[in-house]
């Protein structure tokens, strides 16, 4: 798009051009270097706010650190969103089947729930798993991300449904498939595969918002950061900090990765239907009309 | 369901808390992301760069981190942000700043390659161009999902509960210890917030169907 | 630049100090005779068959494992590190009711139960029983059976030692007063101290920077939580007397009176013979007084 709202730049603004980006850099890093110096100022690069990732002090082992951050913190944050993950899936496809059914007030159930839970704060419901209903953290954290995500995912289904051409539905209706044998077997398998793209990108959301299990109790990996920090003291808070932001970023990007190789390798197949994954988190073009609120 | 009526100040409180942090949230983040799409789409390669970055990054970390980052470590830094109500904006509005910029960039690059084309062959301006073709779709096919992301704010600033805020779950919160955890404590916290995710929910899907017709 | 130094200087003669009670559990059997259950047969009730049958202790005896609920993130009570192992007050209290047991320290499994989740822990049978800075209260009784208690904490006041203007609850007006989300000292400070600014986050130890950097002025919880922070920094004083009463019970299920009364009889014991002294200087005493044991409170339904 941006190539064809000016010309094709002749060898002067070429030239301007990389002048002005050269600039461009050179500020910014020069910022980051002066943000960089300040940090040091203030210590915060001094080996003794470090050593807790190779020698930690109050006897314990670098070993045990690790371990703690990335074995068990990591561990419960994988563990929840494998747990919620699958449950999210099977209640969002029975939900997205079920707004299918032909009679508008078997469909009311259906749309409300939709509709309620992703107007629901992640957190929210969190808190009514551990508070109101009585579940342990983990409980808690698993019950929040299944309701929130089983609507969304219901959403996603939905959508990439209403988006195949009406010659599927038609073409298996007309070969005699009754209306389940049609979505089972005609409409589903495309629908999923479109919109494979778009769940892998829920996937990412799911496990991001894994981490509100910090606020409800649940020992997952921020927490096991925040325990570190209070145990060794909170000076070692900056290169904790490092290590659980590197660990979210390294596993939130490969997963965006794997959803945006998804998307190229899907979309040139469904070629006919175009990008309806536009809710994807990789999308490059608007969501079209049937697109999920995607969840920042 | 009395306990919500007698209490029906202090959820007022909290959803006026809520509504605050949304409002000043949204309108930084709107700008900031306004910023950063122009950024993204700047004919200056590093810039772009920096604006990719920017997005990536904050798209693909947890807000709750986010939060972390403000409340715990910012202060090694000798940063002090007043705690509370004004730490939560500046972390929601640079969370949600990457998705107004990522919706607003996708608005932008959705309108039509041959629509630029054909406003550039009939002697049309860069700016003109922008202003006079691109833009003005652009905004349309913007909207919903700006919309959308507006609602992902207003429950995303429940995270603040945990951050020394005393918002609608923070609210909730109270009341639930203060009541022995009576389940309508949260069901009137719940029926808070859809009061505004609802109707901004169909305002979306509305403009979305009327700006598809519209192509 | 000069704090940061006396800080390391502390904290490594903290680590030291920590280190020596961790060789001392280890190494020297005199002060953890709980982990050796037959130093403590005098009574007998270390013998899996000297429990009534049917009972919760013949089946954690015969068993030979128990499993207890305790905080990880307390200083002095039950505070977990990188290593997984939990230490404290609280931890050791637990260890001493397992080796009356017959159960060794190894063979307990340590639960983390959040402030929020103590009540719900017990009744799913999640755990045993709960050591976890637990202050009976009659709400609580509705759910669950109280042993104890076995130590009498109080909320207090955590300040910046440099400032004179807060000594007691009664000069927290128009302060910021940093506490946990929904927690027993918060609901105290809204309801009996309304001038208060409370300002709430997950866990206590989030309040201390905030402390440090005059965002709040006081941060208020039960005085033997504040009194670990105090220890390991020495900027930060617990001010005043305590101003409400928690007397620390140990969970069980409701209905197991026979469990909790037995309970109750090892506390006893252990306050008569010195263990419960000796558990408390090892751990909390490092920084607090040792306090008189308190009397156990045998109530009925």
């Amino acid at each position: 798009m941006t190539s064809v709202l000016y010309d094709a730049p002749g060898p002067v603004t070429r030239r301007r051009e990389r002048i002005g980006s050269v600039v461009g850099a050179v500020v910014v890093l020069a910022l980051a270097f002066l943000a960089l110096r300040y940090a040091a100022g203030r210590g915060v690069f001094q080996a003794d706010h470090w050593d807790v990732l190779h020698n930690p002090p109050k006897g314990q082992s670098a070993a045990d650190v690790w371990r703690s951050i990335l074995v068990r913190g990591l561990g419960a944050t994988l563990r929840a969103a494998a747990v919620a993950a699958p449950l999210a899936l099977v209640l969002g496809l029975v939900l997205a089947l079920w707004r299918t059914t032909r009679l508008r007030w078997l469909r009311v159930p259906a749309v409300a729930v939709v509709e309620v839970f992703r107007g629901l704060p992640v957190l929210l419901m969190m808190l009514v798993g551990t508070l109101a209903l009585g579940m342990d953290p983990f409980g808690g954290v698993v019950f929040g991300l299944v309701v929130y995500n089983m609507a969304i995912f219901a959403e996603i289904l939905r959508a990439g449904l209403a988006a195949l051409p009406k010659g599927q539905a038609e073409a298996a209706s007309a070969i005699g498939l009754s209306r389940w044998q049609s979505l089972r077997h005609v409409l589903l398998p495309q629908a999923v595969r479109m919109m494979l793209p778009s769940l892998v990108a829920q996937l990412v959301v799911l496990l991001k918002d894994s981490s509100l299990g910090f606020i409800v109790s649940y020992p997952e990996l921020l927490k096991a950061i925040q325990n570190n920090g209070q145990y060794f003291g909170n000076r070692y808070f900056v290169a904790l900090f490092v290590v659980g932001a590197g660990t979210y970023l390294a596993v939130n990007l490969s997963l965006s990765a794997f959803a945006r190789w998804l998307s190229r390798r899907t979309g040139a197949r469904a070629g006919a239907v175009g990008d309806p994954a536009g809710l994807a988190l990789v999308a490059s073009r608007p969501s079209r009309r049937r697109a999920t609120r995607a969840r920042p | 369901m009395d306990l919500i009526v007698d209490n029906a100040s202090t959820y007022l409180d909290g959803f006026a808390v809520t509504a605050r942090l949304t409002a000043y949230s949204a309108v930084a983040a709107l700008a900031v992301g306004l910023v950063m799409a122009a950024l993204r789409i700047a004919p200056l390669r590093s810039l772009r760069v920096v604006a990719a970055a920017y997005v990536e990054v904050l798209r693909n970390t947890p807000l709750t981190l986010v939060f972390f980052f403000m409340v715990l470590v910012a202060p090694q830094f000798g940063i002090l942000p007043p705690l509370g109500f004004w730490t939560a904006v500046a972390c929601l509005a640079l969370y949600t700043s990457a998705f107004v910029a990522e919706a607003v960039r996708s608005g932008i690059n959705g309108v039509g390659v041959g629509q630029a084309e054909a406003a550039r062959s009939i002697g049309l301006t860069f700016g003109q161009v922008l202003r006079e073709v691109v833009l003005p779709q652009a905004v349309r096919s913007t909207v919903p999902p700006l919309i959308n992301v507006l609602i992902a704010l207003t429950k995303n600033t429940s995270v603040a509960a945990g951050f020394a805020v005393v918002e609608l779950v923070g609210t909730g919160r109270r009341l639930s210890t203060a009541n022995a955890g009576d389940p309508w404590v949260l069901v009137g916290v719940a029926v808070c917030y859809l009061v505004i995710t609802i109707p901004m929910g169909l305002l979306a899907t509305s403009l979305e169907r009327r700006v598809a017709f519209a192509r | 630049m000069s704090r940061r130094r006396t800080g390391a200087v502390l904290l490594a003669t903290a680590a030291l100090a920590v280190a020596g009670c961790q060789a001392d559990a280890e190494d020297d059997p005199a002060p953890a005779p709980e982990a050796d259950g037959t130093a403590t047969t005098d009574d007998g009730e270390s013998d899996p068959g000297a429990f009534p049958e049917g009972s919760t202790m013949a089946r954690l005896a015969e068993e030979g494992s128990i499993t207890i609920g305790t905080k990880f993130d307390q200083p002095l009570f039950g505070l977990v590190g990188p290593d997984g192992v939990p230490e404290g007050f609280d931890v050791e209290i637990g260890t001493l009711i397992a080796g009356e047991l017959g159960i060794a320290a190894e063979d307990i499994e340590w639960v983390e139960t959040p402030s929020q989740n103590r009540e719900t822990a017990i009744e799913n049978g999640d755990v045993d029983l709960v050591v976890a800075t637990y202050t009976i209260n009659d709400d609580r009784k509705q759910r669950v059976g109280f042993a104890g208690p076995y130590y009498e904490a109080g909320q207090s006041i955590l300040t910046l030692a440099s400032n004179e203007d807060i000594q007691g609850p009664d000069d927290l007006a128009g302060a910021r007063v940093c506490t946990v989300s929904g927690s027993t000292p918060e609901q105290n400070l809204l309801e009996n101290y309304p001038e208060v600014e409370v300002v709430p986050f997950g866990t206590y130890s989030e309040c201390l920077e905030p402390l440090r950097n005059g965002q709040v002025d006081a941060v208020s919880t039960d005085n033997v939580i504040l009194a670990g922070f105090a220890a390991e920094n020495d900027d930060l004083e617990v001010r005043g007397e305590p101003f409400t009463q928690e007397p620390y019970g140990i969970g069980v299920a409701k209905d197991d009176v026979e469990f909790r009364m037995w309970i109750n009889d090892v506390l006893e014991d252990l306050f008569a013979d010195g263990r419960w002294t000796q558990a408390w200087e090892s751990t909390a005493g490092t920084v607090l007084p040792t306090p008189e044991p308190p009397a156990v409170d045998r109530y009925e339904d």
